[in-house]
């Protein structure tokens, strides 16, 4: 069993309750930074952690806080990005309906260090129900004197509060995060200036995953050496992964970083296998963003190396024989899976996602839903495969924000390594509306 | 995203709609959250209570009430209640059935149960009952791939669903039974 730093006590009766949960040590990251802590070496441990943002991006999340213009007389904002939406991530929520306490005992030790007095998490709306338990739980902190005025005696003080989002993935991106709680539309603003210095009403802003907030908390406990010691390289501490798709056992798991993909699949500690006995056909590792990789890339490298739960190994061989981490968001497809099926399902997810701000992605996440929707239901024909590639090219790069590529990766990583299936669908029209490729082809996967 | 707020007038509240007192207290803890100034911020949560206090959906009266509210231009409110999918710019039923529809549930049997609802309920996505009872919509990942197939009926989230279930579902609620934990 590895090590859980912050889902350990996530089965324990009333844990949602700050009297349960300080029982179990919480708050003392609170105590521990106000009490005996400057923010400085509040900052100082978290960039000792390595900890990377855990919300797909990866970058470290000390050097983001250093990046925090503090200018005199000017309020400063944390804001913790609840919007969980990439399909196949639900790791968030879990940890919010389960922990809440965590949630909140983390963004008061890093509203600490960053000097922020008015701190929001803000929830995507169809979380409701989970803002409730969020809200309740942010009342009990502020009956303990662990929010408010004079926390602890320490002179800080912060009030927190929660906003719902109204259902947009695009404000799971800082700027579009920024924009709706501002009360707007979501459209993602034009970086420079980058939120660190102008952020939520035009103030230096942080904005940072539930996950990598409620990692502040271990880290201040323990010591970002303590944590730097955990995981692999520059993959440290524990990550949260939501498993989901033909998984014998789906679910939110806590792992040290470098197990390896084989055991996390297979292992019985894991997610058991593949559900119902079927064989691996393809894995999405992190989220429906990153690309797709074929039974053979999954477990090993290119190179026959093992896979390994952490950023670089997941990533290694590039766009060509590699995927990425991204949000811990874990997708298996067992062997009778369509992957242009699913190529034009996440497809049409980004085309009626698209802010609809910059023209490549608005026209070009609409076009890509159109053809992969005939090669799928038996209209398409070769040059459509092309097509696409060409798409994805006059997208990718060319819009504000990354939604543009989270849409054109996907679909290249799957026409990469399935092209043989695209290419059956085509000459195949009627047989592939009605049989799987890989029962039609005979086709024998690796496990 | 698609909707549009051009409504026919038959379709338009009759009166003007007013929160409860009990809503405006809540409306105005929601608006004192946030600094001074800075109130429209509050727009988004105001917009939820609305909707759940007026029918299920958003009419221009409501939009136009929620602006007086805010002291912003009707014109901020509706751009707003277009962009976020989640709020109804024309009639529902009593009950949205919301089906995530998006790759993980898929893998697991999202496009059957939409089919499934659609035949029990003899409506297509997108339509309500005639009994006004319930309204059929799919939606994109809801953050429940581990836990799918499922749907989202209001602040409540139905897992791991199969015909079986949502037989017992469609009761349920044609009951008034809300609560019923599926």
């Amino acid at each position: 069993m590895g090590r859980r730093l912050l889902l350990e006590h996530d089965n324990v009766p009333g844990i949602e309750t700050i009297e349960v949960y300080r029982k179990h040590g919480g708050y003392r990251s609170v105590e521990k930074a106000l009490k005996t802590m400057s923010p400085e070496n509040v900052l100082e441990e978290v960039q000792k952690s390595g900890l990377r943002g855990r919300g797909g991006a990866g970058f470290p999340t000390g050097m983001k806080w250093s990046f925090l213009a503090k200018p005199e007389g000017v309020p400063r904002y944390l804001l913790c990005n609840a919007d969980e939406s990439e399909p196949g991530t639900f790791k968030d929520r879990y940890l919010m309906e389960k922990i809440p306490h965590l949630l909140i005992e983390g963004m008061i030790t890093s509203s600490y260090a960053l000097g922020a007095n008015l701190s929001f998490i803000y929830i995507r709306g169809e979380y409701m129900w989970v803002l409730d338990i969020l809200e309740k739980a942010i009342a009990e902190a502020y009956a303990n004197g662990f929010l408010g005025k004079n926390i602890l005696g320490s002179g800080f003080d912060l009030d927190l509060r929660v906003a719902p989002g109204g259902g947009a993935y695009i404000c799971g991106e800082e700027t579009a995060l920024i924009e709706s709680l501002e009360g707007k539309r979501g459209n993602p603003r034009i970086k420079p200036p980058f939120p660190a210095v102008k952020g939520l009403w035009g103030c230096p802003t942080v904005v940072n995953n539930v996950e990598s907030i409620a990692a502040v908390v271990p880290i201040v406990n323990d010591g970002g050496e303590e944590y730097a010691k955990i995981g692999l390289g520059k993959s440290t501490g524990t990550k949260l992964i939501s498993a989901c798709g033909n998984l014998a056992r789906p679910g939110v798991y806590e792992i040290e970083m470098g197990i390896t993909v084989e055991e996390f699949i297979y292992g019985d500690e894991w997610c058991r296998g593949i559900a119902n006995g079927k064989k691996l056909k393809a894995c999405v590792p992190g989220g429906s963003s990153v690309p797709i990789l074929p039974h053979y890339l999954v477990t090993k490298t290119a190179a026959g190396e093992d896979r390994l739960m952490t950023y670089e190994s997941l990533s290694d061989g590039g766009f060509a024989t590699g995927s990425m981490l991204g949000s811990g968001g874990f997708i298996v497809f067992d062997e009778d899976q369509c992957i242009v099926r699913n190529t034009w399902n996440f497809a049409r997810f980004y085309a009626h996602e698209s802010c609809g701000q910059c023209s490549p992605c608005r026209e070009g996440t609409g076009w890509m839903e159109k053809v992969l929707h005939r090669l799928e239901h038996g209209q398409g024909n070769m040059r459509d495969i092309d097509l696409l590639a060409e798409i994805n090219k006059k997208i990718e790069g060319n819009t504000i924000c990354p939604l543009g590529d989270a849409a054109a990766w996907p679909v290249a990583a799957a026409i990469r390594h399935f092209r043989d299936e695209f290419e059956w669908h085509v000459n195949e029209r009627t047989e592939s509306q009605t049989r799987n490729y890989g029962l039609a082809k005979e086709i024998s996967f690796a496990r | 995203m698609g909707s549009h707020v051009h409504t026919p007038i038959s379709e338009r509240h009759s009166e003007k709609p007013v929160f409860s007192a009990e809503k405006m207290v809540e409306v105005q803890r929601v608006i004192n959250e946030y600094p001074e100034g800075k109130s429209k911020s509050a727009l988004i949560r105001i917009l939820h209570i609305a909707e759940e206090s007026f029918g299920g959906w958003l009419s221009i009266e409501t939009m136009d009430y929620v602006a007086e509210i805010l002291k912003i231009e009707p014109i901020e409110v509706y751009e707003v209640a277009t962009f976020y999918t989640m709020f109804n710019v024309q009639p529902v039923g009593n009950y949205v059935f919301e089906v995530c529809r998006t790759g993980p549930c898929m893998l697991v049997g999202s496009d059957q149960l939409i089919d499934y609802i659609g035949n029990k309920l003899d409506i297509k996505v997108g339509e309500t009952t005639k009994d006004g009872m319930f309204t059929l919509k799919t939606a994109e990942c809801l953050g429940a791939c581990g836990y799918g197939p499922m749907l989202q009926c209001g602040k409540k989230y139905h897992e791991h669903l199969n015909p079986e279930k949502v037989d017992k579902l469609i009761d349920a609620y044609r009951s008034g039974n809300t609560n019923i934990e599926i």
